[in-house]
């Protein structure tokens, strides 16, 4: 389990490495536009290059980018081209409103997929029908048109929750779930029924497995089968859609915090992406990755403690 | 060559375009689809303002008049934009999907075909793209070359191209080893024209519903971008209006309903598509299944033929009459007599049933009547087809849920388990004897533990649960009856994982399993077929010693005559669902009455060594 683990981690440091250096490359790689875009149009050539050497970009691309590395590693990502704040303090005060979001649709979906994918394959007939459709139905109307049309109804025709959020530092409890409760709705329908559909396709397929029918032939209960042997036969096969469903999520929740007025670090990706304002950009990149390699370890780690097979391979 | 493959290929390709438009949803999909390309073709026809024509006195007229839809807050007609809009949308969509295949096709088809470290690192990189969220990376490529649809577009389908490239790697890596593609290149075809003659038309089908749920993502994406306001304020979009739509929402709401409507027909149309392709696809019949079924059919007339000429000439019709063959139509004279509850099982008349596509029933068994008494052994033989393995999950009440009871009873120590109005074994009738009073041997040894359990657990639990005891004396009996069943190291052996052991010695495990609540009755399903020959003999030994130990009864169900010879007291002969001969051993091994045993017999002992000679004291 530990070689196992170490490799996982070293892996997830890899794509790490690989995905900030491209990022790095892709966006600082034409210094003296950058600096142009900064100082303005009316500004002369010499106000473009003095602003390109106080930011570094005169400095060949490799070694801005080890600089880059080097501070970033002691926790500092710089400073925004266009404000005051730190990249870190931009971000971090924006974090949890995306997490939170994230986390709690996500803990929805994989309650309701988990149980309504279960029932539909041990059940049957009219839910399991229901969750075939709903999955079509849940594939074809794309997300954010779905949160468009919700926050129309229920935030600005109805009234029934605040259209604008008023969560921030500081917020109580009740500001919290006021604002989060319409977009993970939004969330969970559109994404409970393709997740029950896998969940449910696995179930089907580790219920006619043999050793099911042999652990009935020992005598055990239908719902002891289920719940320990079946659920955790199926976990990995779930774990796998609903971890790239969190994925898919880091970049969907940039549409929804906009249609939902959240400020997290999506908005906050959108606003510096129209402004050019690159260190922050590559802050976003950073913390997304480095949110995705966590969830794929965690997913890995799951998947070696359900699986001995995982472990020992 | 190419003759005889294309022809049954074009019929398929048919079948599957007919069976395509007879979905209705796939129709709606497909019409949909129609006319947003027509709308984005005859744009400039239809479209009664341009692109940009403002009509500044005119904002947010309500829909009517000159205005078909109204016009949004510089007063430009909303309808008119809608088809220009759909142009950009539709090729972006192509774009993208162009370049996916582009990337993820050949890629895909040179590391599925050759394998090696392209294969290595063309699936970190595929794995690497797929793990990143890719409106993040679109932001900032955004950020770095500015707005773009194009560049947006060719980027997105960059990191779509690992569907594509699994897709193919993997239904490539699936037909290189099959013996058509062998064929193909003992007989001098270089590498390109097998992948573009044989193997491009595998993954066909499945290029093609990806492209159409891609081209739906791609949409979807791309609007979602313009929605954002990342995109070119110049050009007309969906994205942009329907953000155009949700800023002026307190002014006019059905602004917002236009693109929304659009974008979500248009997206759920290309969905519709690929599940409709796909369940075409799906719903073919299975050619693989149907093939290997007409196989074994063809090679059980092999057998049967090669030896009616010295069998059935001489002996069928002299025989026939006076064996003793228990079907419905003609129950053994002896068998009603008996006083029901003397035996530990009794089955009488037997009848399975499954539901066949025409409605009707299949009939696997019938008729079949047989008894088992304390410390016996019963040995039911036949090949595979014959029934015999229905037989016996019939008893243990363990057959698919779509198993019909027709016709009989199954009677365990004067419990009857069989609901004939129902048609079913009675679960509450026979859970309760499972583990306890009748328990279960299966043939793959391996695929019978769960892999995800240590052998300790899957022994001690049922123990725990059946017997009451603590699980400290459930794990003493386990590691005993570990012991009992010939296993080295048992205290091992109780730690490991399935994975960890042999399969012979994961056929111990479940022998112990079987006998760890001291049941009456053991129902074996071929339990030595997938072992080796001397792990095989092994086998039979420690189930003739727990017979003789436990004085349990066991129904052994077999293909094979040397395993009947070896540990079997009577011998029951099953041919296609029914018992054709059932007697002692020793009688039916010397004396075999039906045709049929004979050729059993014959094809199964000629030429071969029985695992134990038929001398006299061997079958005593």
């Amino acid at each position: 389990m530990i070689t196992y683990s170490l490799k996982r981690i070293a892996s997830g440091i890899v794509l790490l490495a690989v995905i900030c250096a491209a990022a790095y490359a892709l966006l600082f790689v034409n210094g003296s536009s950058i600096a142009r875009n900064i100082v303005g149009d009316q500004a002369t050539e010499a106000q473009v290059e003095a602003k390109s050497i106080e930011l570094g970009l005169d400095q060949p691309l490799p070694l801005r980018f080890l600089d880059w590395v080097g501070s970033a590693l002691t926790g500092d990502l710089g400073r925004s081209w266009f404000g005051t704040l730190t990249v870190s303090d931009a971000l971090t005060t924006r974090l949890p409103v995306t997490l939170a979001l994230i986390g709690v649709a996500m803990l929805f979906v994989t309650l309701l997929a988990t149980t309504i994918g279960t029932l539909a394959a041990v059940k049957r007939g009219w839910i399991d029908r229901a969750v075939q459709v709903g999955a079509v139905i849940g594939d074809a109307i794309p997300g954010f048109v779905l949160a468009v049309v919700l926050a129309t109804v229920f935030a600005v025709q109805l009234g029934w929750f605040p259209a604008v959020s008023s969560i921030g530092p500081g917020a109580g409890a009740d500001a919290w779930i006021a604002s989060l409760t319409l977009p993970v709705i939004a969330i969970v329908l559109n994404y409970v029924t393709a997740s029950a559909q896998q969940i449910r396709s696995a179930v089907i397929q580790q219920r006619d497995r043999d050793f099911v029918r042999t652990l009935r032939s020992r005598g055990l209960g239908e719902s002891e089968i289920l719940l320990k042997h079946v659920l955790r036969a199926a976990a990995p096969a779930g774990l796998t859609v609903l971890s790239l469903q969190f994925v898919g999520l880091l970049g969907g929740a940039v549409i929804l915090e906009r249609i939902f007025a959240l400020p997290g670090i999506g908005q906050l990706a959108v606003t510096s992406t129209v402004s050019g304002d690159i260190p922050i950009v590559m802050g976003v990149v950073l913390y997304t990755v480095v949110i995705v390699v966590i969830v794929n370890l965690a997913v890995d780690l799951i998947n070696g403690w359900l699986n001995p097979k995982v472990r020992v391979s | 060559m190419t003759a005889t493959t294309n022809a049954p290929a074009s019929t398929r390709r048919d079948n599957v375009l007919l069976r395509f438009l007879r979905n209705p949803l796939g129709a709606i999909g497909l019409a949909i689809v129609l006319l947003v390309v027509l709308g984005a073709v005859l744009a400039p026809v239809l479209a009664p303002f341009g692109v940009t024509t403002a009509d500044i006195a005119n904002p947010f007229a309500d829909p009517g008049g000159d205005h078909l839809l109204g016009t949004d807050s510089s007063g430009r007609d909303t309808w008119s934009r809608l088809l220009w809009a759909s142009q950009l949308t539709l090729a972006s969509a192509v774009l993208c999907a162009v370049v996916a295949i582009a990337i993820g096709l050949p890629s895909g088809l040179i590391a599925g075909y050759f394998g090696g470290p392209f294969d290595g690192v063309s699936s970190w990189s595929a794995n690497a793209l797929m793990s990143l969220p890719a409106i993040i990376v679109l932001l900032s490529v955004r950020s770095a070359v500015g707005p773009s649809v194009w560049v947006t577009m060719i980027v997105f389908g960059i990191l779509l191209s690992p569907g594509y490239y699994r897709l193919t790697r993997t239904a490539v890596q699936s037909v290189r080893n099959e013996l058509y593609v062998d064929a193909a290149r003992v007989s001098g075809l270089s590498d390109a024209r097998i992948i573009s003659r044989h193997i491009i038309s595998v993954v066909r089908a499945p290029i093609i519903i990806q492209t159409a749920l891609i081209a739906g993502v791609a949409i979807a994406i791309q609007s979602g971008l313009e929605f954002l306001g990342l995109g070119n304020p110049s050009e007309p979009t969906w994205g942009a209006m329907l953000s155009e739509g949700f800023r002026n929402i307190y002014i006019s709401p059905t602004l917002l309903l236009w693109p929304a409507l659009a974008i979500g027909l248009t997206v759920g149309a290309f969905v519709l598509i690929g599940n409709a392709l796909r369940d075409a696809l799906e719903d073919l019949p299975k050619v693989r299944a149907s093939r290997k079924a007409t196989a074994a059919v063809a090679a059980s007339g092999m057998t049967a033929g090669s030896l009616s000429g010295t069998a059935s000439i001489a002996v069928e019709p002299e025989i026939a009459p006076t064996v003793s063959i228990s079907t419905s139509s003609d129950p053994l004279p002896g068998v009603g007599e008996l006083p029901a509850g003397d035996h530990l099982l009794e089955v009488r008349d037997l009848e399975i049933g499954y539901p066949a596509p025409d409605g009707g029933l299949t009939k696997v068994v019938q008729g079949v009547s047989f008894s088992i008494d304390r410390g016996e052994v019963l040995s039911i033989v036949g090949e595979s087809g014959s029934g015999k393995s229905q037989t016996a999950f019939a008893v243990l009440g363990l057959l698919p849920s779509s198993a019909r009871i027709v016709g009989g009873s199954i009677v365990i120590d004067d419990i009857q388990t069989v609901d004939t109005a129902a048609e079913r074994i009675l679960q509450k009738k026979v859970a309760p004897l499972r583990g306890r009073r009748i328990s279960y041997i299966p043939q793959e040894p391996m695929s019978n533990l769960d892999p995800n359990y240590t052998i300790g657990h899957q022994l001690a639990r049922p123990m725990v649960k059946l017997l009451g005891i603590s699980r400290s004396e459930a794990k003493r009996r386990a590691i005993e009856l570990l012991e009992r069943v010939g296993i080295a190291d048992p205290q091992r052996t109780f730690d490991s994982y399935p994975n960890e052991i042999s399969g012979g010695m994961a056929q111990r495990v479940l022998i112990a399993g079987a006998v760890s609540c001291e049941p009456d009755l053991i129902i074996a399903d071929e339990p030595t077929t997938a072992l080796d020959v001397t792990v095989q003999a092994e086998v039979l030994d420690l189930l003739r010693r727990m017979r003789d130990e436990l004085g349990v009864a066991i129904l052994l169900v077999t293909h094979n005559f040397g395993v009947v010879a070896d540990i079997a007291d009577r011998v029951a002969v099953m041919q296609r669902g029914r018992l054709v001969e059932e007697g002692p051993v020793r009688e039916i091994l010397r004396d075999p009455r039906h045709p049929y045993t004979r050729t059993l017999l014959g094809s199964m002992l000629t030429g071969r060594e029985p695992l134990t000679k038929l001398t006299e004291e061997t079958t005593r």
